[in-house]
């Protein structure tokens, strides 16, 4: 027999244990994704007893159901259009009074609703104790008792589930909150208004329709004229009488008015069923908080958890690094010695699996940033770091939660875009994803040691940090030149709430740890092998390139000049010629190594583009390092190395490409052109990726690309042209 | 009054909040409501954003949004 299907949804405060009760239903068996069209997190799983296979959906976490966060919106328009079949909204016990609020509004839905009152212990803790039957009894509504980090009450849970989701019973239609006489009666007339008007038509309940047409939400208003066509117009006329009526009389908008109404109906059920048992509280978190948002200590701890976790991050992260590169390497000689010489063996090589490689490499780090952040939120510390920067951060519009992912993109900006999910408004997150790249990855650091090292001396430290300075400035104009422009509107009220300290559970951290870097795995991964087969593509062809000399009768010519003397000399004479006939070879080589790049795509491309680079100081060698930089910064480096010394291994450290970059033109002023050049311009692929998966829109997509690309060309116009002015070159 | 100007350690009680429509359904939402007491528990190191203690959870408020927040009744020491 196939099981029966049941659609449930979560839904509750943020910080009132959801994700924990969530999986604990689940368990491992969940699949994350976004909400259609919006950049909310989505989250599903499954479970299957008896009998049944019940789907549970976790609905992003609110405060409230009104329209003026995408999260709020989601929720509702779950609960409203897909109609699961039970909505379990969990409450933090402790903290009942508001989250009660939240549950008032889910009972106004014409859907069945379950309460668990989460953290019961805690509330025991505090001195607070929880009449169940009586707020069962009060509200109407099935009540479950459940320990979250016990795993505690989970089965009773699944039980009242199924036996609501099966049972025949009437919506709860009394036991609702009272809006007092003045309200009661609009919504009554306004109910029968829709009623005469246009009667079945209406998607929803017409009592909370009512209601939320005289709050004046802007969602309902649209889906009224939608339904209603120019009925509507009549309706919604209807509701702004009724609410310049209630204006008049309250002198207070009637959403207010309603607010008020609905915590007074909750301080009735509170005062009911909520006991308290002593006034003595021990306030563990308070006492905590007295260390971790001291005035003088606070700050001083937080810098050290960040530098805690960069250190754990790239040192521990070293090791898994390192085997991964020689895997990759391995990898790559592997299918290079098994597969015979060809255009294809350079494509899975050369291609793929050094493109791949070049990226799945960050994965330990990328795990490890994620474990930290997922411990911080976890814990209830992420609050407070946002709590404690958000001054800072609000001198670019941002919310302090923003610190975070922008702190990570030094580290790489991959995990740090995906971090932005930790903030709550769509626009901060925006914000953050499009300024982020600003934050210079450490992708970007061989080619600064490169060019400082270069041009700069004993400067060179100097030279790197004030790149890294301009990084932050750029961040603080950008952000607040986009504040003011493609992202107004308000800055989100930073009405935080700072939950109380939880001991995190290993199985939430790692199924949180996980569930990000699967992402990173499945959808970079697709994004950056195509990448990289582009760029190789790109640079291995045209196969047949007509080059200006004939190598092979070079190296021919070289071969037939040293074989005869080499034969006739002797011992160190010998061995002194065999060396320079491999030099020999080895500069034909390099000739033309740089020839065949020259001349490839991505060669042309680059001289194509020589004119718009010159203004900058780049030749065209530039430009093709620039574009080649695409893929991964790091590239830029041994394209260079290619280009102006000829080798094909060229480090940062390499002699002979600084050699090489000082006898071929670069001037200090140039090279530093190119660092904020590198500094600014489109982020690596990978990047990219996270941008379009984040903000899940092309036109941020591509609005990130083009402006970090004009942005890196005008700075580098302004430092090379303006130093010219000022005489530096 | 209002609730910016209240130092730590202080408590008052809410008369009204100000501001636009969002941001005071959002606070009234968040149970600042008439007659709610609230008590200052610390302002952050940099002086803002502030963390208040009502209806027995914490909740933090930039200064100039505690600025729209009227108040009265203030108890507790003043320092």
């Amino acid at each position: 027999m196939p099981s029966k299907p049941i659609t449930v949804a979560l839904a509750g405060n943020p910080n009132s244990g959801k994700s924990t009760i969530f999986n604990n239903l689940t368990g491992t068996r969940q699949k994350v994704g976004n909400w259609p069209g919006v950049t909310v997190e989505k989250k599903e799983g499954h479970v299957t007893t008896n009998g049944y296979r019940l789907t549970i959906v976790d609905l992003p976490g609110t405060y409230s159901l009104t329209a003026y966060t995408i999260e709020e919106i989601v929720a509702r328009n779950f609960v409203l259009d897909e109609k699961p079949d039970v909505v379990v909204d969990i409450l933090d016990a402790s903290n009942l009074e508001r989250n009660l609020y939240l549950a008032t509004q889910l009972r106004e839905l014409d859907t069945k609703v379950i309460f668990v009152l989460n953290m019961a212990d805690l509330a025991g803790h505090r001195g607070v104790k929880i009449d169940g039957d009586k707020l069962s009894e009060l509200l109407d509504v099935p009540v479950v008792f459940t320990v979250g980090n016990r795993n505690k009450g989970t089965q009773d849970l699944l039980k009242t589930i199924i036996s609501v989701a099966e049972a025949d019973i009437e919506l709860p239609r009394t036991r609702r909150v009272y809006y007092g006489k003045e309200i009661e009666k609009a919504i009554g007339e306004l109910s029968e208004f829709m009623r005469a008007k246009v009667g079945g038509r209406l998607p929803y309940n017409i009592r909370w329709i009512a209601i939320k047409l005289l709050e004046k939400d802007r969602i309902v208003k649209d889906q009224i004229l939608q339904a209603a066509g120019s009925d509507g117009e009549a309706i919604l006329d209807e509701a702004e009488k009724k609410r310049a009526r209630l204006r008049d009389f309250f002198d207070e908008e009637p959403e207010i008015v309603m607010t008020d109404h609905r915590y007074g109906f909750v301080a009735g059920i509170i005062k009911e069923a909520l006991k308290t048992i002593s006034t003595e509280r021990v306030d563990v978190s308070r006492q905590i908080d007295q260390v971790l948002t001291n005035r003088l200590l606070g700050l001083p701890i937080f810098v050290f958890f960040i530098w805690a976790m960069f250190q754990l991050t790239f040192s521990l992260g070293a090791y898994p690094m390192n085997w991964i590169d020689t895997g990759v390497g391995w990898l790559g000689q592997a299918i290079g010695g098994w597969l015979p010489e060809s255009i294809f063996q350079d494509l899975i090589v050369n291609g793929m699996v050094a493109g791949v490689g070049s990226v799945i490499i960050f994965l330990p780090n990328i795990l490890i940033l994620f474990f930290c952040i997922a411990l911080f939120e976890d814990t209830g510390y992420m609050a407070r770091a946002a709590f404690l920067m958000d001054k800072v951060m609000h001198l670019i519009g941002l919310h302090g939660k923003s610190f975070i992912p922008m702190l990570m993109g030094f580290g790489c900006n991959v995990p740090a875009i995906m971090a932005t999910r930790t903030l709550e408004s769509e626009k901060d997150r925006i914000l953050t994803i499009l300024i982020n790249p600003l934050m210079s990855c450490s992708a970007r650091l061989p080619v600064y040691i490169l060019l400082a090292g270069t041009f700069f001396g004993a400067k060179a430290g100097n030279a790197i940090f004030s790149i890294y300075a301009l990084g932050i400035v750029l961040a603080i104009l950008v952000g607040r030149v986009f504040r003011s422009t493609v992202l107004t509107g308000k800055v989100a009220p930073f009405v935080m709430e700072l939950p109380p300290y939880r001991a995190p559970m290993l199985r939430g951290l790692l199924i949180h740890m996980w569930d990000r870097s699967k992402l990173f795995l499945k959808k970079m991964g697709g994004v950056i092998l195509v990448g990289s087969v582009v760029i190789w593509f790109l640079s291995a062809f045209p196969r047949q390139v007509e080059f200006s000399r004939n190598y092979d009768a070079e190296v021919a010519g070289v071969s037939a000049q040293y074989r005869a003397r080499i034969t006739e000399a002797q011992g160190e004479t010998r061995k002194e010629l065999v060396r320079k006939r491999q030099e020999a070879f080895s500069a034909i080589d390099s000739q033309r190594a740089r020839e065949r790049v020259e001349r490839s795509y991505i060669g042309r491309l680059g001289k194509w583009l020589a004119p718009v680079f010159s203004p900058v100081g780049m030749d065209w060698r530039g430009s093709v390092a620039v574009l080649t930089g695409f893929v991964a910064k790091e590239i830029v480096v041994s394209t260079m190395g290619v280009l102006y010394a000829g080798g094909t291994h060229e480090d940062e450290k390499s002699e002979a490409l600084k050699s090489a970059l000082k006898r071929s033109g670069m001037t200090p002023l140039a090279a530093y052109a190119m660092m904020a050049f590198v500094l600014i311009y489109v982020p690596c692929v990978a990047t990219i990726a996270a941008i379009r998966r984040e903000t899940n829109s092309w036109k941020w997509t591509l609005f990130s690309i083009t402006y970090s690309t004009c942005l890196a060309w005008l700075v580098a116009f302004i430092i090379y042209q303006g130093g010219k002015l000022i005489g530096l070159a | 009054m209002n609730l910016s100007e209240l130092k730590e350690g202080q408590t008052a009680t809410v008369v009204r909040v100000g501001g636009e429509g969002p941001f005071r359904r959002r606070l009234l939402e968040m149970g600042f409501l008439q007659g709610t007491q609230v008590y200052v528990e610390k302002y952050a190191p940099l002086k803002d954003p502030l963390e208040l203690i009502l209806k027995g959870y914490h909740v933090s408020l930039r200064v100039d949004e505690a600025a729209r927040v009227q108040v009265e009744n203030i108890q507790g020491k003043r320092t």
